[in-house]
């Protein structure tokens, strides 16, 4: 990559954040911020201890619990590993002197979701987490990617991290999205599109009108499931949305250099003439709600269409991907997607557990009942969400309609805690994956939109919102 | 961190595409805070069936399968989480090096972090080596010279000059990089300056 000529957002972040190049020709990229968890950083705290290596900039980190908390009851984790790996995570915090969000702490919550909440997450900056759905971040115009463990603990001795630049790909959206058509079809929509493993070695920088349209929390979906599409990161460009949403949070750069930040964050985007390794173009009125029948989040259809069969695979090896997936989702060839009944709704995670998801929720649900053989859990983000909803009647609303309430946590998304589905059971979520025994071994998960989600726990099957009363 | 020079033995043959890390190492195993002992419970839902029992006919539970220390596995390998707990399980089970048309970034990058060794190769490739597995053929890696050999087959690879010393040394990457602590600490003062808002704790 050139210093020279038009450059995209990723490549004018990339080049502010090269520390240099070591003798092995590889590039030292500096970050600007450390987000920790529970899961993957004990192994990384160790390997630290074991070589007697300090955390070069414990003030760029912050830590909290998500993966493991339990929804319910916040006083005692029963689960005795995911007792020990929180409390790992409070011990190692404190012995290295990172602020850590505690489980009694009203701003805990999923780590992508308390990033942006509390303006640690700022244009132009780098952002890495032991989690693959740092992509989040992306829609900041912050370039932020998930590592491994090892890489946790290189970023905590060094606070810079190995990598070679990425390609770039950019997806425009352009026109006004449909009824009934929100952020989370689109990503579903360009996952179907382009594949999951579409943007390996790639960034995505989403454009268009319809992107630009979108709220913060909006774009913060389209960017989280990135990865879902084999993107290193998403972005998308920083505009007066992005600083209206920042300004006033507790961490955000504060009065004295406001200014000073808003011009250079109003830098970044990508030049006119930016050139990119791939483009892809898309009508928004062609996209309509999004429900995935399968086992990838590749596996998407409308909300109109039917279960694929098998025999319409262009090559033998999707043919036997599609057969076993509908295997596992004991689906049938050619069944109508809204024919398809459900057992459980799951609403929340880092793709969908804002305060604006849980407004369209309720505002589906007000006034009606879920389905009499569904079990429909809400579970927001982060304690500010949960106080939020609760300030504005919300968890009144969900209630009423049948919905538990739950504490902010990552929960069925993964099913690290004691959420998850039991065998057989069939649910639809508003997460980000639909792999085998990601929400309970044998568990069926429809991955789909908040509108979609609401709308479908009050018919009990599968429901398109456009025809929903 | 363990060297990888060259590895000799029979493949387990996993011809499915997307082998993501849940199906690698399901979430139950990450509660650990060691970064050994999860071999046992690698590809843990096909391994064992709801009691616990080895489902018989799995590949990895099969004699010679079982002592395998390459996989060839379809397309998109190691795709979803940043869980680095799957190649800790790989390696834990004994396998050192896979073999796919494609690997997703975060799991490449993992790999080379403990020791293993993943090769892209063409899907005409993978597709003579998945039956080579099949028919317990013993392959040959060569990590120095870049080729993998397998009865008639003989397949050159490619793998990035610095990733390739990284293994073939066993590198510590973070001592490598405390080696450039003046230029991190002269990058910070330049930002301190310039950009002094990102200089606000957290």
């Amino acid at each position: 990559m050139s210093n020279q000529g038009p450059k995209t957002l990723f490549d004018k972040i990339w080049s502010e954040h090269l520390v240099g190049q070591r003798e092995d020709g590889t590039n030292l990229l500096y970050i600007d911020r450390h987000l920790v968890h529970e899961v993957t950083s004990p192994q990384a705290f160790e390997g630290l201890k074991l070589s007697n290596r300090p955390v070069h900039r414990p003030e760029a980190t912050i830590a909290v619990a998500d993966h493991n908390v339990p929804t319910i009851n916040r006083q005692n984790i029963e689960d005795p590993q995911s007792k020990i790996q929180v409390e790992t995570l409070a011990k190692n915090t404190k012995e290295h002197g990172i602020q850590y969000f505690d489980l009694m702490d009203q701003r805990q919550g999923i780590v992508h979701i308390i990033g942006p909440e509390q303006g640690i997450t700022q244009p132009g900056m780098t952002i890495v987490c032991g989690d693959s759905h740092t992509s989040t971040h992306g829609a900041f115009g912050a370039l932020a990617f998930g590592i491994g463990t090892s890489e946790v603990e290189h970023v905590l001795a060094t606070q810079t991290i190995v990598q070679n630049p990425a390609k770039n790909m950019r997806i425009s959206v352009n026109g006004e999205l449909p009824f009934g058509v929100n952020s989370k079809d689109l990503i579903l929509y360009i996952i179907g599109q382009i594949g999951t493993a579409g943007g390996t070695g790639h960034v995505i920088e989403y454009a268009g009108s319809s992107i630009m349209g979108l709220s913060m929390e909006g774009r913060m979906t389209i960017c989280n499931m990135s990865i879902e599409a084999g993107a290193r990161a998403g972005l998308i460009s920083p505009d007066q949305t992005t600083f209206n949403y920042i300004k006033g949070r507790p961490y955000a750069p504060g009065t004295e250099h406001w200014d000073q930040a808003v011009e250079y964050w109003s830098s970044l985007p990508s030049d006119n003439d930016a050139n990119y390794d791939h483009e892809i173009v898309i009508d928004s009125s062609e996209i309509d709600p999004m429900v995935t029948w399968g086992t990838s989040p590749e596996d998407v259809v409308s909300v109109k269409g039917t279960v694929p069969n098998p025999s319409s695979a262009k090559t033998e090896n999707k043919k036997k991907s599609i057969e076993r997936s509908l295997e596992y989702m004991g689906l049938k060839p050619g069944t109508k997607i809204t024919d398809i009944k459900l057992d459980k709704i799951f609403i929340g995670s880092c793709t969908n557990g804002r305060i604006e998801d849980l407004r369209k929720v309720a505002s589906i649900v007000k006034d009606k009942k879920i389905a009499s053989h569904v079990q429909a859990m809400i579970v927001p983000g982060s304690g500010l969400v949960k106080k939020q909803a609760e300030e504005e009647g919300i968890d009144i609303i969900l209630k009423d309609a049948g919905f538990e309430w739950r504490e902010a946590g990552c929960s069925m998304c993964l099913g690290m805690n004691p959420d998850q589905l039991k065998p057989g059971e069939r649910c639809a979520s508003t997460s980000n994956r639909n792999f085998e025994g990601r929400q309970g071994r044998g568990g069926r998960t429809h991955l789909m939109s908040p509108e979609l989600a609401a709308a479908s726990a009050i018919t009990g099957n599968i429901s398109d919102i456009r025809d929903f009363k | 961190m363990d060297k990888f020079h060259s590895l000799k033995g029979i493949a387990a043959p996993l011809p499915i595409v997307n082998i993501d890390t849940d199906m690698i190492i399901p979430k139950q195993f990450l509660k650990t805070i060691k970064r050994t002992g999860l071999g046992v419970s690698l590809f843990y839902e096909m391994r064992y069936d709801n009691d616990g029992n080895l489902i018989k006919d799995f590949v990895l539970n099969t004699s010679p399968f079982n002592q395998s220390k390459i996989l060839v596995a379809g397309d998109n390998f190691g795709c979803g989480s940043s869980r680095e707990h799957a190649p800790w399980s790989l390696k834990d089970f004994g396998i050192r090096c896979v073999i796919s048309t494609s690997f997703a970034d975060i799991f490449y990058n993992n790999c080379f972090q403990n020791g293993i060794l993943p090769i892209v190769v063409s899907p005409e490739n993978l597709d003579q080596l998945m039956t080579a597995a099949k028919n317990q053929i013993e392959f040959n890696i060569d990590l120095p010279e870049q080729i993998i050999k397998a009865g008639n087959h003989s397949i050159n690879f490619e793998i990035e000059e610095f990733r390739k010393e990284r293994l073939l040394q066993g590198l510590d990457d973070i001592g490598i990089t405390l080696g450039y602590q003046d230029k991190i600490n002269a990058y910070e003062e330049d930002k301190k300056n310039k950009k002094p808002w990102l200089f606000k704790d957290t």
